[in-house]
C-alpha cells in the first residue's frame, strides 16, 4: 500500500515537473493533487518571504530587523546556541512577549533559526527542501512541520508583531488553511 | 499585582501593574537611583541591570518577569565594602566623562566578566553594546581589561 502511494506520487510530481519532499509517516492520500498542492504553496511562500518571517532565518550569523530587514543594530549575533553571545543574549533586550513600553518585540524562545534553517538567498523549492528535511528541520515529519507552521507561538508571533510592524500578506487562519492543504496534496515544490 | 524578587540581595515585595518596566520600579519604587532612563527603547544600555546571571534593559523588562528572580542594581555590584573589580578598574582608568550611561556600561562589563573572564577586544566589542555619547569606549576597553586583570587576583579591593 506504502509502496503504491510512493508510486502514484513519484507518477504525479514527474507529470508536472515538480519534486515533492514525502515524509515517510506522512504517505500522500491518492486524492492527492499535486497542482493544488503546488498553488498553496505559492501563497505559503508569500508569508514565509515576509519580514516576520525572514528576518529570523538568515544565511549568516546577524539577524536582521524591521520591515526592511537591515541588518540588527548594535553587533548583535547568533551565538552558539541561536539565542545570542554569552553576555548579549536575546533576551537581554527580548522577553516572551512584546513590550508595549519600549516596542521591543518577544515572544517565547526568542531567537534565530538554527543556521541548517536558513533560508536567505534560497529559491523558494529551496526554502521547501530545508523545511521537509529531516536532518535540518529539527527531525520533524510532515505532520510535526505543518503544527510547527500553524501552531508554534514564535511563528505566531509573526501575526502580532507590535509596534505598526508589518503583518505577513496572508492573515494567520488563511495561512494555515494553505499550509494543511500544501501538506495534505502532497507537500509538493517547485524546483527553482 | 504584587510582585516579589530579590533586589540586591534583599527580599522585595512591591504593588505595581505588571507592566511597569521594572526600571521604574527600582528607581519610583524603591528609590535606587544607580539605573538610568537613557533611551527608553532598550538600545543605550544605561538602564542595564543583573537578571540573575545576565544582563537585561530594564526598560523593556516588565516588572512580572522578576517575580522570584534574583536582580542586581549598580548598587549592588560592591560585596559590602569591597568594591567590584569592574568598579575599582573605572575608577583606577578614570572611565566616566559625564557619567551617566556609566552604570549600564559597568553592568554590562560585569556580566561579561562573569560569562568570560578573560575577554578580549572582540569579547568586548560583541558583549557590550551599550552607548556614550561623550565617547569613552577606549577607556571603558581598558576598563574592562584591567578588570578581568583585577579579578584573576586575589581578594576585592577594599572601599
Amino acid at each position: 500500500m506504502k509502496k503504491n502511494t510512493l508510486y502514484i506520487a513519484s507518477l504525479l510530481t514527474g507529470f508536472f515537473g515538480l519534486t515533492a519532499a514525502l515524509s515517510p509517516t506522512s504517505p500522500v492520500p491518492k486524492t492527492a493533487d499535486p497542482a493544488v498542492s503546488r498553488a498553496a504553496y505559492g501563497k505559503i511562500m508569500t508569508v514565509l518571504r515576509s519580514p516576520r518571517c525572514m528576518n529570523c532565518h538568515p544565511s549568516d550569523d546577524f539577524p536582521r530587523q524591521g520591515d526592511d530587514r537591515h541588518v540588527h543594530l548594535f553587533n548583535v549575533q547568533r551565538g552558539k546556541d541561536d539565542h545570542g553571545l554569552p553576555a548579549m543574549r536575546c533576551n537581554t533586550c527580548h522577553q516572551t512577549e512584546n513590550n508595549a513600553y519600549s516596542g521591543v518585540p518577544g515572544a517565547p524562545k526568542w531567537g534565530l533559526a538554527p543556521r541548517s534553517m536558513a533560508w536567505q538567498g534560497l529559491s523558494d523549492g529551496g526554502i521547501g527542501r530545508v523545511m521537509l528535511d529531516r536532518s535540518r528541520n529539527g527531525g520533524k515529519n510532515l505532520a510535526e512541520l505543518v503544527r510547527h507552521l500553524t501552531q508554534d507561538s514564535l511563528v505566531l508571533w509573526g501575526w502580532n508583531p507590535g509596534a505598526n510592524r508589518a503583518l505577513p500578506p496572508l492573515d494567520q487562519p488563511t495561512f494555515a488553511k494553505y499550509v494543511r492543504e500544501w501538506a495534505d496534496n502532497g507537500a509538493v515544490l517547485p524546483k527553482d | 499585582m504584587e510582585i516579589h524578587f530579590e533586589l540586591n540581595g534583599a527580599a522585595q515585595t512591591v504593588e505595581a501593574p505588571e507592566q511597569t518596566p521594572l526600571l521604574w520600579i527600582i528607581r519610583d519604587y524603591l528609590g535606587l537611583k544607580g539605573t538610568k532612563f537613557g533611551c527608553g527603547t532598550a538600545m543605550c544600555g544605561a538602564c542595564t541591570v543583573h537578571v540573575g546571571d545576565d544582563p537585561v534593559r530594564s526598560c523593556s523588562f516588565a516588572v512580572k518577569f522578576a517575580e522570584g528572580k534574583k536582580i542586581t542594581t549598580i548598587e549592588g555590584l560592591a560585596q559590602g565594602d569591597a568594591l567590584h573589580p569592574v568598579q575599582q578598574a573605572w575608577i583606577e582608568e578614570v572611565v566616566p566623562q559625564c557619567g551617566y550611561c556609566q552604570p549600564g556600561f559597568m553592568m554590562s562589563a560585569a556580566a561579561l566578566l562573569k560569562h568570560i573572564p578573560q575577554p578580549t577586544d572582540e569579547d568586548i566589542n560583541n558583549n557590550v553594546a551599550n552607548i556614550c555619547r561623550c565617547g569613552t569606549y577606549f577607556r571603558i576597553r581598558k576598563a574592562i581589561h584591567r578588570a578581568a586583570a583585577l579579578a584573576g587576583q586575589t581578594a576585592p579591593h577594599k572601599i
